[in-house]
């Protein structure tokens, strides 16, 4: 998510403000995790992101990196999914900041990174964050585009639903699935509440 | 040094149409009804929108000339606006607000003290903007502008959204504004009480022309323009106080060449106010209509020439513009008056004015 997070707000900010011709396109691209089958989601990722892929081949040869199967590419098989709901939130967040005031800001001469960085992402971060908090708890219930890309390696890249899956496959597993489930429902819970409150203080700060 | 605009534009509805030339010192005001292009002007000025011809220049410096590819972007332009709804930053304090501006601009003359002193916003730096009510929000706003050094401040008629206690309450700061800065400034309204107080020069706009631009004192003065039909019509005069006379209680101003008797007032002789003179408060009579000294309760007979008349038929009236001493004066009477007296351009005729109907328009100076 830490890495899913500033091309989300560069995304819903080019979405929200800009017009370019490649606009609906972007706006599809950027959605279609959230409609594609999770599974496919990932296996397209093998293909881009797999060592023979055409990025994951040059990561490993310069930077020795390799993310498929890794703890780093089950990142980024959470950020590829959850990228939807948070340019989805940042996007919404921006468009609700007031336009005149950006305005404002270019007749005090401020220009647009001046702009983005001083008035309309402060004014966005009660959403930014609470989009931020959502995709994290999503993160955590992440299944078939993590299986695919990362396979479901005990300690590494495995995930709550895929250790509650493979404690279910075996038999006398319920009681620790049980358990799981438990600790799963209390972290979306607790995601959800955390985004509930940040979102209220920050909206108080940036006065509404 | 004058201020120079032009603008060309087609809107689906309305094509607009507008060039004037007025000093560069003072404040300019823009008048007239909505949709006639007050707004335009100022978007295009700020560079907020880029009409299809448009030049903008103050002296020799040109702050946009289409025709030779010269637009800079708002950012860069060094041109104010003070908006309607103030649009203050509302994660940021008063202060901060203020200094918004002035962090980004080059180092200038006018100085943060100074325009929170002048403004009296110094109990309202710490303060967020939703805190504030709505005439402090505007000052603030006025502030900021101001701070930013720019070469040209635009105000997009900022009382129009404020109570009449607000507008009252900010309007000597305006006034102590025009007084006390050399900026040009050009002052959107439709409130021609906002005109009287606070403008040196008007640029009257209808339906995306302009139908007449001058000082202030020779536009209220005219018969033939929509000034004349509103019911508070009259001539705006500056005038300078040259005596009181305490045991009668009354006051002398000059204007322009004549002299007006007033009832008594605070400012010392050598001061300059303006005063307006409501046209329907003004009579008219042949010069041997009122014999020197009569008996009667007038103190200001003023011999003028008319200059023009212009039916307002709405109103049953004649407008009639008099030329008195290096002045004019506007007069609201009935055509059958007019008819009486047999008045056309060049007959000689007295103006009376009541001393109690001359209005003092707050200015401070």
């Amino acid at each position: 998510m830490g890495f899913g997070l500033p091309p989300a707000v560069l995304t819903a900010w080019l979405l929200a403000r800009t017009r370019f011709p490649g606009r609906p396109l972007l706006n599809a691209l950027v959605h279609l995790p959230m409609v594609l089958p999770p599974v496919v989601t990932g296996w397209i990722l093998l293909l881009v992101f797999g060592i023979h892929g055409p990025v994951g081949d040059v990561l490993l040869r310069w930077f020795g990196v390799r993310l498929a199967f890794t703890t780093a590419g089950a990142s980024l098989a959470c950020a590829a999914m959850t990228f939807p709901i948070m340019v989805r939130a940042v996007r919404l967040a921006i468009e609700a900041a007031d336009p005149g005031l950006e305005q404002a800001a270019r007749t005090l001469g401020a220009g647009r990174l001046d702009r983005l960085l001083t008035i309309t992402l402060p004014l966005a971060a009660p959403g930014i964050l609470v989009g931020a908090v959502v995709a994290y708890a999503t993160c955590l219930g992440e299944f078939g585009a993590v299986i695919t890309f990362a396979a479901s390696i005990p300690g590494e890249t495995r995930t709550l639903p895929l250790a509650i899956f493979s404690v279910l496959q075996v038999p006398g597993g319920e009681a620790l699935a049980a358990r799981l489930s438990v600790l799963s429902f209390l972290l979306a819970m607790a995601g959800l509440l955390v985004s509930e409150f940040l979102g209220r203080r920050l909206n108080r700060a940036v006065g509404r | 040094m004058t201020l120079s605009f032009a603008l060309r534009h087609r809107f689906p509805a309305i094509s607009l149409d507008i060039a004037f030339e007025v000093p560069a010192t003072g404040v300019t005001a823009l008048f007239g009804p909505s949709g006639a292009g007050k707004s335009s002007v100022l978007a295009a000025a700020a560079g907020l929108f880029r009409p299809d011809e448009c030049r903008l220049a103050i002296g020799d410096e040109i702050i946009a000339d289409t025709r030779k590819q010269v637009w800079l972007a708002p950012e860069r332009r060094r041109v104010g606006l003070v908006f309607q709804d103030s649009r203050l930053f509302p994660h940021m304090s008063v202060a901060t607000n203020l200094r918004y501006g002035m962090r980004r601009a080059p180092p200038g003359d006018i100085g943060f003290d100074d325009i929170v002193d002048l403004l009296g916003i110094a109990p309202l730096l710490a303060r967020r903007p939703h805190t504030l009510s709505g005439g402090e929000r505007q000052r603030v706003a006025i502030g900021r502008a101001l701070l930013a050094q720019p070469r040209l401040l635009l105000m997009d008629e900022p009382l129009a959204s404020l109570d009449a206690a607000r507008k009252a309450e900010i309007l000597p700061y305006l006034a102590r504004l025009h007084a006390g800065t050399r900026l040009p400034v050009l002052y959107v309204t439709h409130a021609f009480g906002e005109v009287a107080q606070l403008a040196d020069t008007l640029v009257l706009l209808e339906a995306g022309r302009v139908l007449a631009a001058g000082k202030l004192e020779e536009i209220a003065a005219r018969a033939d323009l929509p000034t004349a039909r509103r019911d508070d019509a009259g001539a705006v005069l500056e005038a300078r106080v040259l005596s009181h006379d305490p045991v009668r209680r009354l006051t002398t101003l000059g204007c322009g060449g004549i002299e007006l008797l007033v009832p008594l007032l605070a400012t010392p002789p050598g001061g300059r106010l303006r005063v307006r003179v409501p046209a329907r408060e003004i009579i008219l009579a042949r010069p041997d209509g009122i014999a020197a000294g009569a008996a009667i309760s007038l103190h200001n007979i003023l011999a003028g020439t008319v200059r023009a008349l212009a039916e307002d038929a709405a109103r049953r009236a004649t407008m009639v513009e008099i030329a008195v001493g290096g002045t004019m004066l506007l007069a609201r009477v009935t055509p059958d008056a007019t008819a009486r007296l047999g008045l056309t351009p060049g007959s000689r005729i007295l103006a009376l004015v009541k001393s109690m109907s001359i209005e003092l328009v707050d200015r401070e100076e």
